[in-house]
């Protein structure tokens, strides 16, 4: 396989598994606002807590997969207590005070997880039985963890496809999704139903940060960064539908890996290498930036809103 | 014969399956009060809201004077002469009376984009606002705040608006709904005396506001008008009196 | 002439925030000083963020970048050996106020919870810009060469001149919000805010005069930068950071929302309360947190409301 072709399609599937993460982080996120219309600021929180505690219990117990098992259950719980404590009060409240107390909240778990463990990051490595590679096509070996992460995520996807469309449970979260009042009025019970969507969403952050500890740096306040990029998702995808978050969640997954890979090595063929070397990373890192806006130009609902236009 | 001031073609409005809006042809002449009733569902919401520039129709053209409005956003056909009251009470609940009247004046006179004088302290703002305060005799509550105004009040209080823009069609959302006996009789009153000098396009359920202020009125049932003609023609019309008046009303 | 409550509490502040030289001349702790320099720097981004937020309802979780871009108006020319003050503060409340302009342009497109978003995502996006800037510092940032020179009128070297400019600034500032929220531009912006709907209604355009907000407030948080990279004599992406525009926004509810003067008092608190906690700790931002979840929850009236016994904007 020739090189070009071999480092553009591993770029390719290293963009699809960050699209991955960001899938598992959006998708929680999207149906929070939408359903609960919470804007949560925190949600990268719940992402730190799941990378934290899953190096934690890997530690104890030995086994990385025994440390992502538990972490998962782990962070839900956090993330039920932080909704039942902090964040019922909220829903009542406009948008504007949901920020603000939510970035309160950031303020205390970063500085709790710093408490805990310190502010230096923390190094995990790929276990064992997952690292080294596998060869997905004659010449492109790729990482298994990596793949494995997008594995995972695609399992999830369908999952939670089901479950929303095949479920009780999916048929209400679709219906709060479109129509809050209406179902209240309906008879569900809105407090539980509120709980569980959280969960649910805080799980999944819990099991994005669970996996990205091998990848990515666990530290305190490595929650906000991927945060911002999940809202990019959101507003591209459109809020309050999966289907907007999966494919958001991959076009901005796409559009940050290959921008970083081959924006600058593209510019340096066309302006001065020296050039290239400076603006290369600045464009890459503003590139979904400026996808978000070129989107919300065409389209300010998103791609595939889930609210209709009442 | 008046010439047309609104002119309504092929009018179309889907929702997803439903289909609000059916093909409506409308004209309503300058000067002429026309009202348009029809049970819950027919889509009249739907025809005030593409009226007043809130929806846009799927099919169909909308004239007011010589102009085609259809493309125009609300605020363009509100600077276009056409004013209009909402359903549920909508004014700026936290500021006062006067103020809610000026901020009318203000955006259908002269630029908003002066940074300097207090438009508190704007004569040219606040005498024509209290004029059209005192036209809906509401000139005793210029200084309160629009939220402790009561529901009559309010109500009186967007009409005033309405008339500050100077608007050659009202288009007024049920103007006495919610208001009791003697509140909606004097709304009626007041009403009848802005006939002939402003267009009026009204929707409303109370009967006895209808059949007193409308010159003609058009039934809608299923997003269609079944039926256009004056009072005496639409009570004598078999098929309202089956859709929407019953067997034995009026 | 009776004076009213409001003009004797933003009197005594006036007269407050001007003695603080000499007493701390007096007292010798010049450290003061430099502390209520510093939050009067913040109160003017602070004021700047009110007139968007309070008065016009926009939740704009980016204001820190123009803190950003205003600092590095000034950083970036001194680097290059340009101490022209007028030049750097000119191009600072210039550069702000075009990029408030195209990120106004198209962030005021959506509304609500996107639009909160998508500021937060633009800020972020000139965060990450700031850093990439190697020669400027980048993610380390870099030291002001020298204060801005303003030509023999004043010299910003000396503490105490620096501060009463800083002050003269602040009350400049909310002396021309003052009349810009009370002219007919603020009061078709309070109206788009209270019901846009009804102001759509009655004719009025929402987008123009939001963004010619937005616009402006950009300028003075660009001011508030310059003055601020001036005051620190270091400047990085910090300044950028999303969470310096979450404190931005707290000091304006603190203050309380839609008074223009409240800010200043939430400048100074917020600001008093991370001193006085970081004194206490390392660890201040455990109980700052929860503060400010309490604050939300409990005070939103804030401040300026309490100590005037006034309701917010209306």
């Amino acid at each position: 396989m020739p090189l070009m072709l071999a480092l553009v399609l591993e770029q390719t599937l290293n963009g699809l598994q960050y699209g991955v993460m960001l899938f598992l982080m959006a998708a929680g996120l999207t149906l929070i606002f939408g359903i609960m219309n919470l804007v949560n600021l925190a949600h990268g929180s719940l992402y730190m807590v799941g990378a934290y505690l899953a190096t934690a219990f890997a530690e104890r117990t030995g086994s990385f997969v025994l440390g992502v098992a538990l972490a998962l259950p782990a962070t839900l719980l956090v993330g039920v207590v932080v909704e039942v404590i902090a964040l019922r009060t909220l829903y009542e409240r406009d948008h504007l005070d949901q920020v603000l107390a939510t970035f309160g909240l950031i303020l205390f778990f970063n500085e709790l997880i710093a408490i805990v463990w310190g502010r230096a990051a923390i190094f995990t490595s790929v276990p064992p039985f997952l690292s080294g590679h596998f060869r997905v096509l004659p010449g492109l070996p790729y990482p298994t963890y990596r793949a494995v992460i997008i594995l995972v995520g695609a399992a999830v996807a369908v999952l939670l496809w089901a479950l929303v469309t095949h479920t009780r449970l999916g048929m209400r979260i679709r219906a709060g999704a479109s129509n809050r009042t209406m179902i209240a009025a309906l008879g569900v019970d809105i407090r539980l139903l509120y709980t569980l969507v959280f969960g649910l969403g805080a799980a999944l952050a819990g099991l994005a940060g669970a996996m990205a500890g091998p990848l990515y740096s666990v530290q305190p306040g490595m929650g906000e960064s991927i945060l911002i990029q999940v809202f990019v998702v959101i507003v591209i995808g459109g809020i309050g539908s999966i289907r907007g978050a999966i494919v958001g969640a991959l076009v901005v997954g796409m559009a940050d890996t290959l921008g970083r890979a081959f924006l600058k090595p593209m510019l340096a063929t066309m302006i001065s290498p020296p050039a290239a070397d400076k603006a290369g990373p600045a464009l890459a890192s503003m590139s979904i930036y400026l996808l978000m806006a070129a989107v919300l130009f065409f389209r300010p609902e998103g791609l595939f809103p889930a609210r209709s236009r009442s | 014969m008046a010439e047309t001031l609104l002119s309504i073609r092929g009018l179309t409005k889907r929702f997803g399956g439903l289909l609000a809006s059916d093909r409506i042809d409308l004209d309503v002449a300058r000067g002429e009060t026309h009202a348009i009733i029809g049970p819950n569902g027919a889509g009249k919401t739907t025809l005030i809201g593409q009226l007043a520039g809130d929806l846009r129709p799927d099919a169909g053209a909308i004239r007011f004077g010589d102009q085609d409005v259809t493309r125009l956003d609300a605020p363009h056909r509100a600077r276009h002469g056409l004013a209009r009251s909402f359903q549920v009470t909508s004014v700026f609940r936290d500021f006062s009376a006067l103020d809610n009247v000026a901020l009318a004046v203000q955006a259908h006179r002269g630029s908003s984009f002066r940074f300097w004088r207090p438009a508190r302290a704007d004569a040219t703002l606040r005498d024509p606002a209290r004029a059209a305060l005192q036209s809906v005799g509401l000139e005793a509550r210029a200084e309160v705040r629009a939220a402790n105004l009561a529901h009559g009040e309010q109500r009186q209080l967007e009409i005033a608006m309405a008339l500050a823009t100077e608007p050659g069609l009202l288009l007024l959302d049920e103007p006495v709904a919610g208001m009791g006996l003697d509140e909606s009789q004097r709304m009626v009153r007041f009403l009848s005396t802005l006939k002939r000098r402003i267009t009026i396009v009204l929707v409303e359920h109370d009967m006895d506001a209808v059949f007193t202020l409308a010159d003609r009125i058009s039934v809608m049932v299923y997003g269609r008008i079944i039926a256009t003609g004056t009072p005496p023609e639409i009570r004598g019309n078999d098929e309202v009196r089956r859709a929407y008046l019953g067997e034995d009303q009026v | 002439m009776a004076l009213s409550r409001r003009t004797l509490v933003l009197a005594a502040g006036c007269v407050a925030l001007a003695l603080v030289p000499p007493i701390a001349a007096l007292t010798n702790q010049p450290f003061y000083l430099d502390l209520f320099r510093r939050m009067m720097i913040f109160a003017i981004a602070a004021v700047s963020l009110d007139l968007i937020l309070g008065y016009g309802g926009m939740v704009s979780f980016g204001h820190a970048a123009y803190l950003g871009i205003g600092a590095y108006a000034v950083g970036i020319p001194a680097y290059h050996g340009i101490q022209n003050g007028w030049l750097q503060w000119g191009l600072a409340i210039a550069a702000s106020a075009l990029i408030a302009l195209v990120i106004g342009a198209i962030s005021l497109r959506t509304s609500g919870v996107s639009f909160i978003m998508i500021t937060l995502a633009f800020a972020q996006m000139l965060y990450y810009l700031g850093i990439s800037l190697e020669t400027y510092g980048g993610d380390n940032g870099m030291r002001l060469a020298a204060r801005s020179r303003f030509g023999g009128i004043v010299d910003l070297r000396e503490p105490t001149v620096f501060y009463y400019v800083v002050l003269a600034i602040l009350v400049l500032f909310l002396a021309l919000g003052s009349r810009l929220v009370e002219s007919r531009f603020g009061m078709a912006v309070r109206a788009a805010k209270s019901n846009e709907a009804r102001a759509r209604a009655i004719g009025f355009s929402p987008l123009p005069y939001k963004l010619t907000a937005f616009v402006i407030a950009g300028g003075g948080g660009g001011l508030a930068g310059a003055l601020l990279a001036n005051q620190t004599e270091y400047l990085t992406p910090d300044f950028m950071h999303w969470t310096r525009s979450g404190e931005i926004m707290f000091m304006v509810i603190l203050g309380g929302m839609g008074t223009l003067f409240g800010p200043v008092i939430g400048a100074v608190a917020l600001l008093l309360l991370e001193d006085v906690l970081s004194a206490l700790t390392a660890h201040w931002q455990i109980i700052l947190g929860p503060i400010l979840v309490l604050v939300v929850l409990f005070a939103k009236r804030g401040l300026f409301g309490l100590l005037v016994g006034e309701t917010r904007d209306g």
